[in-house]
């Protein structure tokens, strides 16, 4: 590793305690305990966040927006798999 | 065309035309990659340049209250540069391509910052003119249509606010001061008005990029239309604070419905642009400057690291061997 060619991380927050983290951007660092001090620097100046991950870029695992068809359609045609799908009598309580 | 590009394009064009984002893995047009990059990278360095000026005054603000407003604001700016350094990243640009081409003249930054900050009346100028000028132009760029920029925008926007509304209150306290207070202030307005305006491009009819950056969304509103905006909203700003905006021509037209105003010196425009601004020479010396004496900063860190992860690596084989 060449100075000045820090790997890229990726920076996720979780708001408050409760919520998930979510993705805020990303920094360059050396390491991941400065890339944690250089997230918190950035992304958490005013209080958004109680808790920080961070991941190397690389190491990410992406789905490809080129197959974006293909990979999501076995989920496309089965609409029994949501509650509108059946038919309910309206006078039936609580369901 | 291949196939696969093809369907790129189509699926591109539809993205834009229903007002829904373009992420980094899309397909894109190069034209659209590369105006994004040069626009995003612009945009950092303008932010990491821009701390010099009102840097200046932190050691010399007059309170230790406007010292630590001054500090978190210059912090800010600095934050706002990585922002958009990091969604810059996203289109494939390396972040020490971008500083190198920012320090060795190849890529712009906004011409306002080429301005000395001579009082610290400027400081409160600055913040309630230029970042004013700043949250017009920013604020429309929350819906630009490419994803990482326009989340990016949305948080330099929630910030800006507090950097404009600090400069207002600081230059409310030096009005209700001495007569020489408020001198100052006056002469930081006949300053840094024009600048100010010039913030935001040339005229529409000059604006080469104008057509295509609204056809793509990335732009929302022409240079002019928000221009004009900028003056309607400053006006009677400038009246709340008792003074003088350094244009005779300035008025309002019931007729349009906005205010009128004089024409820029965009002769001064290109000037400080290409280079001729009063501190264009030393802004980059002091990139530069700070660019070249962190350099063991970084080496040191990158050793660390290295030796930290062989160290790791070292206990991990010993441990596989124990087992």
């Amino acid at each position: 590793m060449i100075a000045g060619d820090w790997p890229l991380w990726e920076v996720f927050v979780r708001g408050k305690r409760g919520l998930n983290h979510v993705h805020a951007g990303s920094v360059r660092a050396a390491d991941a305990e400065m890339a944690l001090r250089n997230a918190r620097d950035l992304y958490t100046r005013r209080n958004e966040g109680v808790s920080i991950w961070v991941v190397e870029a690389a190491r990410i695992t992406a789905s490809s927006p080129e197959e974006k068809d293909p990979f999501f359609a076995p989920s496309g045609d089965k609409i029994y798999r949501h509650p509108t799908f059946y038919d309910i009598p309206d006078d039936v309580p609580h369901i | 065309m291949s196939g696969a590009t093809e369907q790129g394009a189509e699926s591109f064009e539809r993205a834009i035309e229903r007002d829904q984002r373009i992420e980094p893995r899309d397909w894109m047009p190069d034209a659209y990659r590369g105006t994004m990059v040069r626009q995003i990278a612009q945009h950092a360095h303008s932010e990491i340049i821009g701390m010099q000026p009102e840097g200046a005054w932190i050691t010399r603000a007059p309170s230790l209250r406007r010292k630590a407003i001054l500090l978190a604001k210059v912090q800010d700016e600095a934050g706002h540069g990585l922002y958009l350094y990091s969604a810059a990243e996203t289109l494939g640009a390396d972040r020490a391509d971008l500083t190198d081409k920012l320090i060795s003249g190849r890529q712009k930054y906004s011409s306002i910052f080429n301005y000395p900050t001579l009082t610290f009346a400027d400081v409160g100028v600055i913040g309630w003119l230029v970042d004013g000028a700043a949250i017009c132009n920013q604020v429309p760029l929350c819906r630009t249509s490419y994803g990482p920029y326009a989340r990016a925008m949305i948080r330099i926007c929630k910030e800006e606010s507090f950097h404009q509304r600090q400069g207002y209150e600081l230059l409310m306290t030096m009005m209700r001061g001495t007569p020489e207070q408020r001198e100052m202030v006056q002469d930081a307005v006949d300053r840094w008005w024009w600048p100010s305006l010039m913030m935001f491009g040339p005229p529409d009819a000059e604006s080469a990029n104008t057509a295509q950056s609204m056809a793509w969304k990335i732009k929302r509103h022409t240079n002019d239309e928000l221009r004009q905006r900028f003056v309607d909203m400053t006006v009677p700003q400038a009246e709340a604070l008792g003074v003088r905006l350094p244009d005779p021509e300035l008025r309002w037209n019931p007729e349009r419905g906005h205010h009128d105003f004089g024409e820029v010196d965009w002769a001064e425009f290109r000037r400080v642009v290409g280079g001729g601004g009063p501190c264009n020479a030393e802004r980059i010396a002091v990139r530069r400057a700070a660019h070249e004496e962190g350099a063991w900063v970084r080496e040191a860190a990158a050793a660390y690291a290295a030796k930290q992860a062989a160290r790791r690596d070292a206990e991990q084989g010993r441990e596989g061997e124990a087992a």
